[in-house]
């Protein structure tokens, strides 16, 4: 009854809320309000604007080498744990990967509140292309939203652990997963889908969060009337202008397993009132079987959160030929261009392109590399077109080398962060080129056939991994730390001077913004792939936590065993991190550092 | 049960009489499957590899044991691999992430069309393919596919083709049968495809379905169309690797048999034994 009450409330004044920031009242609490709190993490990019920004400061370069570990947790699993905690009024949310268990621990001393167990099909493991992940959950109104890997959307009650809806989003025997972290807008859970690899159409959807159902689900290929396109889209390029470009831009009906998947992060500008995410790659075609730009795949898209109309769409790359998948976090900023501040949206873009994108009209302000490029130079400003090298176009049965970035791009899903204080993006990213090549034979489902041979292996300097401090106002690397795996996890920056990242040899990083020099770190029982948070506890300190958990596409070769010695296995990322299993074993663990008692005061 | 099943298992029966060697050591015939994945195993056993399977451990004199995983990806790391068991089959020969056998069979990719349209397709590089409705499988690893998607890939031979992807649904019984449904009832022209996916649902086809293996594939190397199948082991696992070669030998002409009933089109004019004893 308190609950029903609560929720009528809140959706009626959510908008206004955001808007005139009026303090909450009662039990309901205002989105805003929590995000701007520091005792909260409410969703894993801590605010809609995804800065993963933390005003706390008690952590300091000068304090941090005290920091220890005050209480852990062990989720007893061997997949790659990708996703951030959650911390809602004194209580840590953790999800696993598959089975997706749901944990909730006090976040004073760690003790066990409940457990929610989801049941997720066994078979979706078999099902999903790179480790059984789970990126995280979101709180919005009284309940904790996740995804599970055999598709359901799920709302469970915070207090109490109890399942309060379940939807069926789609099916695993179809090649469909869901990987990714929701995000809760206007009262709307928004979820996306994995699988481009199996023939899957990309598509997000939003949910009613009190009852599970249904609101729009605009899909990544198709008609317009199928991607929610209608008068109001504007998008700023020509080559993106037209009447059902997901149907034309294909091969008769190929639209239909064209894959463009959403199984990354969603960003949310409530002045603008726009949602931006961005789809994955055109699946499951061989290139030469899917000639045209192939829309909307590679595509950041704005949308009207209640609707899921598109305002507009800009496609970062046509007709993907390395599987760049578009996914990456949107952080939206206002910086000065040309001496005027300009909300934009900054995008560290798989292909290896730092982007700067006018949020309200998509059109690209700036694009430029932060990492090895070999495949393209740069993008023409005035068509939004990249510029793609012709010789390194792949051809079936013969090799091409030196494709840089490789398939992972310069930078995967692990999240970047910003600092409002330095104006300065912190990207954890990859340092990686492949070469492809014709192998004998490979076989699925019983079908035989000749396979490729994707290897890849360190970039130019030998190195495959980075930690870099970006300035997207003067375009350029500030510092970088380089690692010697591909950073794989996400980071977190806080007005303490300090951001956080973790290695997959069993590294937990603390830096020193100012200087870019790495002044802790911790080891860890396994590598880190997941999300580092920060938080305020019940006692005034601040905290700072992450899961460890070696796994995901690079670290799968621990996580699922496979072959080092085969170098094409986790589709060709075995043979660049081959020495991994020497460096971590795999194993689930969440770990709570603070200062001891009285030294940050 | 399946009446070539039924025909299969019966032959199997009665042609070994009794246990003909016992290996020692080898106390059962342990085989990952997939369990739903027709023609070539099922849960039911209703497969052409669940038919071998059976034949090899009736001659070898031990009983035969299933760990059932989906054929996906990682099919061999989450079985064999992890040691659920010690055998399975249909992999290519030489397969490079297990040791194999000798191949007990060698299969192309064919043309299947109604035959009632007499087009007599053998050719990828037949003009009409530029026009006929295409239906092929697709896999969707790193952009790769079967060989005739690259093939009519390179062609440029994109608009009229349409794909299926070769996982089919899981919860359908007969998960590989749309495309081979798809000409039968029109939707298709052609379909090229696994031989012994084509030959199988084609038998089954209430319209007379022609099957034809792919020739003159010359001109599309490295690609490939034609494959020698053989059962995978651990590598290093000679032992049962040699037991399961020397029973493949005793067996080779009820193998054969087999392979008829389920009408995969066979390799080297359909005489497996030749293959075998390479």
């Amino acid at each position: 009854m308190r609950k029903e009450t609560g929720l009528g409330w809140c959706r009626s004044t959510l908008v206004i809320l955001a808007v005139t920031a009026i303090p909450a009242v009662g039990r309901t609490q205002n989105l805003q309000d929590m995000m701007a709190d520091e005792s909260q993490w409410i969703m894993p990019s801590k605010t809609y604007d995804a800065h993963r920004y933390s005003t706390l400061d008690e952590l300091t370069p000068g304090n941090v080498d005290q920091l220890q570990v005050v209480w852990t947790f062990s989720t007893g699993l061997k997949a790659g744990h990708e996703a951030a905690p959650l911390v809602v009024n004194g209580t840590m949310y953790i999800v696993t990967p598959w089975p997706n268990m749901l944990y909730a621990l006090d976040v004073a001393d760690g003790s066990l509140k409940w457990q929610y167990d989801p049941k997720t099909m066994r078979a979706s493991k078999g099902v999903a292309c790179c480790d059984v992940v789970n990126r995280g959950a979101a709180y919005y109104d009284g309940k904790i939203y996740f995804n599970t890997l055999d598709n359901h959307a799920v709302a469970v009650d915070a207090e109490t652990g109890k399942e309060v809806w379940k939807t069926k989003l789609g099916s695993i025997n179809k090649g469909e997963t869901i990987t990714m972290a929701p995000l809760v807008v206007k009262g709307k859970v928004l979820v996306g889908n994995s699988g481009g690899e199996l023939g899957v159409r990309g598509k997000l959807s939003a949910l009613d969060a009190r009852t599970g159902e249904v609101v729009w689900q605009a899909y990544s290929t198709g008609p317009d009337k199928d991607v929610l396109i209608g008068d109001d889209f504007k998008p700023f390029y020509e080559k993106d202008q037209g009447t059902d470009l997901g149907v034309t831009t294909w091969p008769p009906e190929h639209w239909k397993i064209g894959g463009g998947s959403v199984w990354g992060w969603i960003s949310y500008d409530p002045k603008l009132d726009l949602i931006y995410y961005g789809t994955s790659n055109p699946g499951p075609w061989n290139h030469t079987q899917r000639m045209g730009d192939n829309k909307w795949s590679l595509t950041i898209f704005a949308r009207d959160p209640d609707t899921g109309m598109a305002k507009w769409a800009y496609q970062i790359e046509e007709h993907d030929l390395f599987d760049y998948d578009a996914v990456n976090e949107n952080v939206l900023a206002t910086i000065p261009i040309d001496g005027e501040p300009r909300d934009v949206l900054i995008r560290p873009e798989r292909n290896g392109h730092m982007y700067v994108i006018d949020r309200a009209t998509g059109e690209v302000l700036s694009a430029t590399p932060y990492e090895h490029i070999t495949v393209s130079k740069g993008v023409d400003l005035k068509t939004g077109k990249l510029l793609k090298v012709k010789e390194k176009e792949p051809k079936s049965g013969r090799i091409t080398r030196d494709i840089c970035p490789a398939a992972p791009g310069a930078k995967d899903w692990q999240p970047s962060a910003f600092s409002p204080r330095t104006g300065l993006l912190y990207v954890p990213h990859q340092h990686l080129c492949m070469d492809m090549k014709p192998m004998e034979t490979g076989y699925i489902s019983g079908t035989p056939f000749v396979g490729a041979e994707v290897s890849m292996y360190a970039g130019p300097g030998g190195y495959r991994g980075e930690f870099m401090a970006w300035d997207p106002v003067e375009k350029r690397k500030v510092w970088a730390i380089r690692e010697d795996y591909p950073v794989w996890s996400g980071t977190v920056v806080t007005a303490g001077g300090l951001a956080f990242y973790g290695t997959m040899d069993r590294w937990f990083k603390a830096v020193d913004i100012e200087t870019g020099k790495v002044v802790w770190k911790f080891r860890t029982g396994s590598g880190i792939v997941g999300q580092p948070i920060t938080y305020r506890g019940p006692d005034g300190r601040q905290y700072v936590a992450v899961m460890a958990g070696v796994g995901g596409w690079p670290g799968a070769l621990v996580a699922a065993h496979l072959d080092p010695k085969v170098p094409f296995g986790a589709l060709g990322f075995v043979g660049a991190v081959s020495d991994l299993p020497e460096d971590t074993a795999p194993g689930g663990m969440l770990y709570v550092f603070a200062l001891p008692k009285g030294a940050g005061q | 049960m399946n009446p070539l099943l039924r025909a299969a298992l019966a032959l199997a029966v009665l042609a070994v009489p009794g246990p003909v060697m016992a290996a020692d050591d080898i106390s059962a015939l342990r085989v990952c499957a997939d369990p739903n994945n027709l023609p070539f195993s099922n849960e039911a056993g209703e497969g052409f590899e669940n038919a071998i399977a059976r034949l090899l451990a009736e001659d070898m004199a031990i009983p035969l044991e299933y760990e059932w995983w989906p054929q996906e990806r990682g099919f061999l790391r989450k079985t064999l691999k992890a040691g659920k068991c010690d055998v399975v089959m249909g992999l290519p020969a030489h397969y490079e992430m297990a040791e194999t056998t000798q191949p007990y069979y060698r299969s192309s990719y064919v043309f299947v069309y109604r035959t009632e349209s007499g087009l007599d397709l053998s050719s990828l590089e037949d003009p009409r393919l530029r026009t006929l409705r295409i239906g092929v499988t697709l896999i969707g690893d790193d952009g790769v596919n079967t060989p005739p998607a690259h093939a009519l890939g390179d062609l440029g031979i994109a608009d009229n083709v349409t794909g299926y992807m070769v996982y089919g649904d899981s919860e359908d019984p007969e998960r590989q049968a749309e495309i081979v449904k798809a000409v039968a009832d029109g939707r298709l022209d052609t379909a090229v495809i696994w031989g012994p996916t084509a030959g199988y649902f084609a038998a089954r086809s209430k319209t007379p379905l022609t099957v034809r293996p792919v020739a003159d594939v010359a001109a599309f190397r490295p690609l490939e169309f034609e494959f020698s199948i053989a059962m995978g082991v651990r590598p290093g696992d000679d032992r049962l690797r040699d037991a399961l070669n020397a029973a493949l030998d005793r067996n080779a002409g009820r193998i054969a048999a087999i392979l008829k009933d389920y009408g995969v089109p066979l390799g080297d004019d359909g005489d497996t034994s030749k293959e075998v004893r390479k």
